[in-house]
């Protein structure tokens, strides 16, 4: 194939002789005032979404945010649960490097380590707590009693490095069916049947509260989202997070909380630590 | 000197372009931000940006507490913001060029390779010929060609990155995340690179090359017609 000549043999100009230079410069000015008016425009808006108002605990410019969140609503718009993130060869997993210590001061122990709930459709078994609403206590004996799951994923951390690292716990969906999460008619939960009547929301802090993290409940009912008590074959180290915590392979690092001291089912949006710094509240994969 | 006014660049083309120059601009600028996060690649044994380069371009900035801090947050706001004007101008270049049959000035054809080498021996003056006159001559064709496919690269590499679970057969496609990590960040240096000789080129080339693309006309002198003709 050739390239046509330009301008073409047939080509009849705009405007041809003396006049050509003139009318050259009526379409430059015409253009230089499009031009001014078009840069203007798209500063004005850059302008004004860098410049936009950083609500309280958000991070960035409310624009942002909300584009974030319209991002979210697409992603969440084509998710779906059987989509997995992809498994490698116990062999290849390495060291994870330990990015936050957030919620890990001071030792725990494992024995005695409670989990809160809040957010049970049957709150009757709930304990009450030194100032602070009742709630029901899990221990760690019955994680380790739910069927445990081996994963080798690619741990996405936010900053953009990634390592493979072989998980081994529960899934968080199998706790969630043990323990059965509100629901918004106040009807009995059905978790596979109408998950769309669920709390939407899972909240997870760390004992201290010093580290929160929110999920979806689409996310957090994902095959791969284990509470986690072992790590490339070996107990939790406590700098991982020991006793348990989250590996959620579909989400960036910063949503595996490590040390988990409370999980809660809620209609709200939970906080997320990460969120609050302006980074995305979904930061799903 | 007597000339003619000839249609060059349609309004469509001329807004892609134009509009392309600033949203592109914002990608690069915030993936620099995102990618200080964990700026792995190495030039021999040095990092590839000193950590000057990061103050001079203000991807850190000094806090409160005198060190200097990223900005990967607003990084990643911005990058996931402008990506979709970024996917949405391009996809639009790249549809109208293919209806409107513009297309044929610019992939590269027969004559190509071998005119894209005269136009490097000319800008070397090592060649005093008078070039083919074209919309496009064969070194644009490949360079516009290629930039459009990085485009597109950048595109893919950045779904991969993006959502390698949900997309997770587009990852292994390419060769896995950080490959497309790699990919994706050493195509913005391509059209870094790119850039350079762009704008050295268009100032080469003069005001009349460069008001076409503003105008959508060129001014051709009726003595370089005369020439060119006279070369068929």
């Amino acid at each position: 194939m050739t390239t046509p000549d330009w301008p073409s043999p047939d080509d009849r100009p705009l405007e041809s002789g003396a006049a050509a230079e003139a009318r050259m410069r009526t379409l430059t000015r015409r253009s230089i005032l499009w031009s001014a008016g078009a840069i203007g425009l798209s500063w004005f808006t850059i302008h004004r979404s860098a410049t936009s108002p950083i609500a309280e605990s958000d991070g960035i410019p409310g624009q942002l945010r909300m584009v974030l969140k319209l991002n979210e609503k697409a992603a969440r718009g084509i998710y779906r649960e059987d989509r997995m993130s992809p498994q490698f060869a116990a062999s290849t997993a390495v060291e994870l490097k330990t990015n936050g210590g957030y919620g890990l001061d001071g030792e725990i122990d494992e024995s005695s380590h409670k989990i809160l709930v809040r957010g049970l459709h049957n709150m009757s078994q709930a304990v009450p707590q030194d100032g602070d609403e009742p709630a029901v206590e899990i221990t760690i004996s019955h994680i380790k009693g739910l069927k445990p799951y081996t994963i080798v994923t690619e741990h996405k951390c936010i900053e953009g490095w990634s390592a493979v690292v072989q998980w081994k716990g529960a899934r968080l969906r199998d706790l969630i069916v043990a323990l059965g999460p509100a629901t918004i008619s106040g009807a009995e939960p059905e978790i596979y049947k109408r998950q769309n009547d669920l709390m939407p929301y899972v909240a997870m802090e760390t004992p201290d509260g010093s580290y929160y993290v929110g999920l979806d409940m689409e996310s957090a009912l994902h095959a791969q989202t284990l509470l986690c008590y072992e790590m490339n074959g070996k107990p939790l180290t406590t700098e991982h997070g020991a006793p348990v915590r989250l590996a959620i392979p579909i989400k960036y690092g910063v949503k595996c909380i490590k040390r988990i001291g409370l999980i809660r089912f809620t209609r709200e949006r939970p906080k997320d630590f990460w969120a609050e710094r302006g980074y995305d509240w979904y930061a799903g994969l | 000197m007597p000339g003619s006014l000839h249609k060059k660049h349609p309004l469509a083309i001329r807004w892609f372009h134009w509009i392309n120059f600033p949203v592109l601009f914002m990608m690069i600028w915030s993936g620099l931000l995102i990618y200080w996060a964990s700026d792995v690649y190495f030039v021999g044994s040095h990092k590839l940006f000193p950590q000057s380069f990061y103050q001079a371009m203000h991807i850190v900035e000094k806090g409160d507490d005198g060190k200097f801090h990223g900005r990967l947050a607003l990084g990643m706001g911005w990058h996931f913001s402008f990506m979709w004007l970024f996917a949405v101008n391009g996809a639009l270049y790249v549809l109208y060029t293919a209806i409107s049959g513009e297309w044929r000035y610019l992939l590269p054809g027969r004559q190509t390779l071998n005119e894209a080498l005269q136009v490097v021996l000319h800008d070397l003056k090592i060649r005093k010929q008078r070039l083919p006159k074209r919309k496009f001559n064969g070194a644009q064709q490949i360079a516009y060609t290629s930039v459009v496919t990085m485009g597109f690269g950048s595109l893919l590499t950045g779904i991969a990155i993006y959502k390698p679970a949900q997309f997770a057969w587009l990852t292994s496609l390419l060769g896995g995340y950080q490959v497309c990590r790699f990919i994706h960040f050493w195509l913005t240096m391509g059209y870094c690179a790119f850039f350079v000789i762009h704008i050295l080129q268009v100032i080469r080339a003069g005001w009349n090359n460069f008001r076409a693309m503003i105008t959508g006309y060129e001014l051709i002198a009726d003595e370089t017609l005369a020439a060119t003709e006279g070369q068929e």
